[in-house]
């Protein structure tokens, strides 16, 4: 057996691909579902009712899919140029403590939209001040960067932890590690009355659209584009190839750090240690189901807050552990790793 | 600063440091494994959690401890050769196939812990492992108590350091291993099969890892919970670069780490006042000045990272 790589890749294949890779997911994990003596058809049947069955289950998975969709931009642009970013998880940390930190001070006394403006910046910076340690430390030392960005992931949780418990401390929490609630003038206004889901969602889709243009528009999208699938050659072409990563770098940890943003500026107003239900993991799997393509980074990440929002509501209503919408979206990623191996090679004999 | 120096020149603390690198020496020497035949194993998080789940539960539902190590080594086995079928013979992307593999090792191993155990407001405990003098040796001060006075698989892992050393660098096994990680179209060319060496070498590190794992639940902890394993597979790959893939440096690597970790953990008791976040993170910044301090020297296989496909170069 031996592979032959494909002249053109086609659209429809590719477009498959991520369809196949999410039934092979649910036909796996069924046999799971099966073992905690559920029927499985009951069991999605259960997950969709969860997730769509009432305007308050839509409204939720929207509220989860928003920060999904920039996470998932953070790794999708990063995988593109081949910057391993596995860090979204302390990036969006980052982001989200710079917001609590500031969103009580001087800056929620600026009139509205710069107030946000500035948040929004200070969010993304601190994000991606994050990931350009470790991809200077690659571009300068030689130091991998999944190692480096999976490490900082622990230490920007305790950094966290720190900082709730110790001077962005709530006094009004009854001891609870959660830090000073933003100014409530600066919450985000709902899209949705009566609802969790604010207009972080646009602000995710634009951001969505606008990577989509730079990537396919631009000298700068060219340039990752060519960084990733060939550095030596790119670099014979004359693209710069640090001054590349080093954009891009900052690009996905903005991303990351823009979740972190809308996240407290959204649903939640304040920052704790466990805010995040692994948004920067997620973010790996979504923009692999989306072949790193910033559009289908927005239908992976509704796909997969459905998955975590509906297996929440029928592991309360089946028994069924809802870890299994982990497993879900972890088979999903090497289910789609596979599916994307053949729409770009053909198997011979 | 006094006092710092008298918790060095207490045998407790190197007992301490020599049960905290066990886990850390099977996990390296998994990742040194993997990594020496060219395959880069990030599954190997995931992997000692799913060793570290599957040595409780068999020994929770009676099995014996060997009897638990050797299931974790299985399960390690089992998600070691889904990754190299992966990468291997598909030659997909290490990284992503690496960390899938942790996200689907961890979670399934959360999955069945939630479905097989029941957990009130403690989790259940086992019976671990016991430390066992070594008879005569035990005896010696100071280094009886610190080194001879271990659980037997902290003598195990000393042992399998010695014995993954002299398969790397005694036996045609291992020349075949680590040519495979530098040029497999030589190993082809000697007819021997590199994608064959390759499959045994990810599912023979991944055994070690899931060993690790399961050192956790049986000796250094009696339960198991969610994120137990707190990163110490990412600290593994982060030391098999600082041992610049040597086994002996491997160990080396090890204990020092743990030396480090056991001294911030005394050091958080005889000084009050500092917050425990910045201990508890002191051991991943350490782990990333080390990887600074050596990348540029490291002698990485020529060939990790890179697929192998018959007759293409």
């Amino acid at each position: 057996m031996r592979f032959e790589r494909r002249e053109d890749i086609s659209l429809p294949a590719l477009l498959l691909a991520p369809f196949a890779a999410i039934a092979v997911a649910l036909v796996l994990c069924a046999g799971l579902i099966a073992m905690a003596g559920v029927s499985p058809l009951t069991a999605y049947a259960e997950m969709l009712r969860g997730a769509y069955g009432s305007r308050l289950a839509v409204t939720e998975t929207l509220t989860r899919a928003s920060p999904l969709i920039l996470t998932g931009l953070a790794a999708a642009v990063a995988f593109r140029a081949r910057l391993w970013n596995i860090g979204g998880e302390g990036q969006f940390y980052m982001g989200a403590l710079m917001t609590a930190a500031l969103g009580h001070s001087a800056v929620a006394a600026l009139p509205l939209p710069l107030a946000w403006a500035v948040l929004v910046v200070a969010g993304m910076a601190a994000g991606a001040v994050l990931l350009l340690v470790p991809a200077i430390l690659r571009l300068r030392f030689g130091v991998d960067e999944v190692v480096t960005t999976l490490l900082l992931n622990f230490v920007v949780l305790l950094f966290v932890g720190l900082m709730v418990e110790g001077v962005l401390k709530d006094p009004m929490a009854f001891g609870w590690p959660q830090s000073v609630p933003v100014a409530s003038a600066l919450r985000l206004p709902d899209l949705v009355p009566r609802s969790r889901l604010h207009i972080g969602l646009v602000l995710a889709i634009v951001m969505a659209l606008v990577v989509w243009i730079v990537q396919s528009r631009s000298v700068f999208g060219a340039q990752t584009r060519a960084a990733g699938l060939n550095p030596s050659a790119a670099a014979f072409a004359g693209v710069p190839l640090t001054a590349t990563l080093v954009k891009v770098a900052a690009l996905s940890g903005g991303l990351a750090g823009l979740a972190g943003v809308i996240e407290v500026l959204g649903p939640l107003g304040y920052v704790t240690t466990t805010m995040s239900p692994g948004f920067g993991y997620a973010g790996i799997v979504v923009a692999m189901l989306a072949a790193l393509h910033p559009v289908g980074v927005v239908a992976a990440s509704v796909f997969v807050a459905t998955v975590f929002v509906g297996a929440d509501a029928m592991s309360r209503a089946t028994g069924v552990p809802s870890f299994i919408a982990d497993v879900i979206m972890s088979v999903a990623l090497l289910a789609m790793l596979t599916a994307l191996l053949f729409t770009t090679y053909r198997v011979r004999r | 600063m006094i006092g710092s120096l008298d918790i060095l020149a207490n045998a407790s603390l190197w007992a301490a440091v020599l049960r905290i690198a066990t886990p850390l020496i099977f996990g390296v020497l998994g990742a040194l494994v993997c990594e020496r035949a060219g395959v880069l194993n990030l599954g190997i998080e995931g992997i000692m959690t799913l060793g570290a789940m599957v040595g409780w539960l068999t020994v929770y539902w009676g099995g014996d401890l060997w009897t638990g190590l050797a299931m974790a080594v299985a399960a390690g086995m089992a998600m070691g050769f889904l990754h190299a079928l992966l990468t291997v013979p598909l030659g997909l992307s290490q990284h992503v196939s690496g960390l899938g593999i942790t996200l689907f090792a961890s979670s399934l191993s959360y999955f069945l812990y939630r479905l097989w155990v029941q957990v009130g407001d403690l989790p259940p405990t086992i019976e671990p492992f016991k430390p066992l003098p070594v008879p005569y040796l035990s005896a010696i001060p100071f280094l009886g108590e610190a080194v001879f006075t271990q659980m037997p698989p902290t003598y195990l892992a000393f042992a399998m350091v010695l014995f993954v050393a002299w398969v790397l660098g005694r036996t045609p096994l291992g020349l075949a291993l680590r040519m495979t990680g530098e040029n497999p179209h030589a190993v082809e060319a000697q007819g021997l099969n590199p994608i064959r060496i390759r499959i045994g070498a990810v599912m023979a590190g991944s055994g070690l890892m899931a060993l690790g794992g399961a050192f956790l639940t049986t000796g250094a902890f009696n339960s198991f919970f969610p994120t137990m394993v707190q990163g110490r597979g990412w600290i593994c790959i982060a030391l098999v670069v600082f041992a610049s893939w040597r086994p002996g440096k491997a160990l080396l690597g090890a204990i020092l780490f743990a030396l480090f970790d056991a001294f911030q953990l005394r050091l958080q008791t005889t000084t009050p006042g500092v917050p425990y976040q910045l201990f508890l993170m002191a051991p991943y910044l350490l782990s990333i000045v080390a990887l600074i301090l050596v990348a540029r020297r490291a002698r990485v296989p020529e060939a990790l990272m890179t697929p192998y496909r018959r007759g293409e170069r």
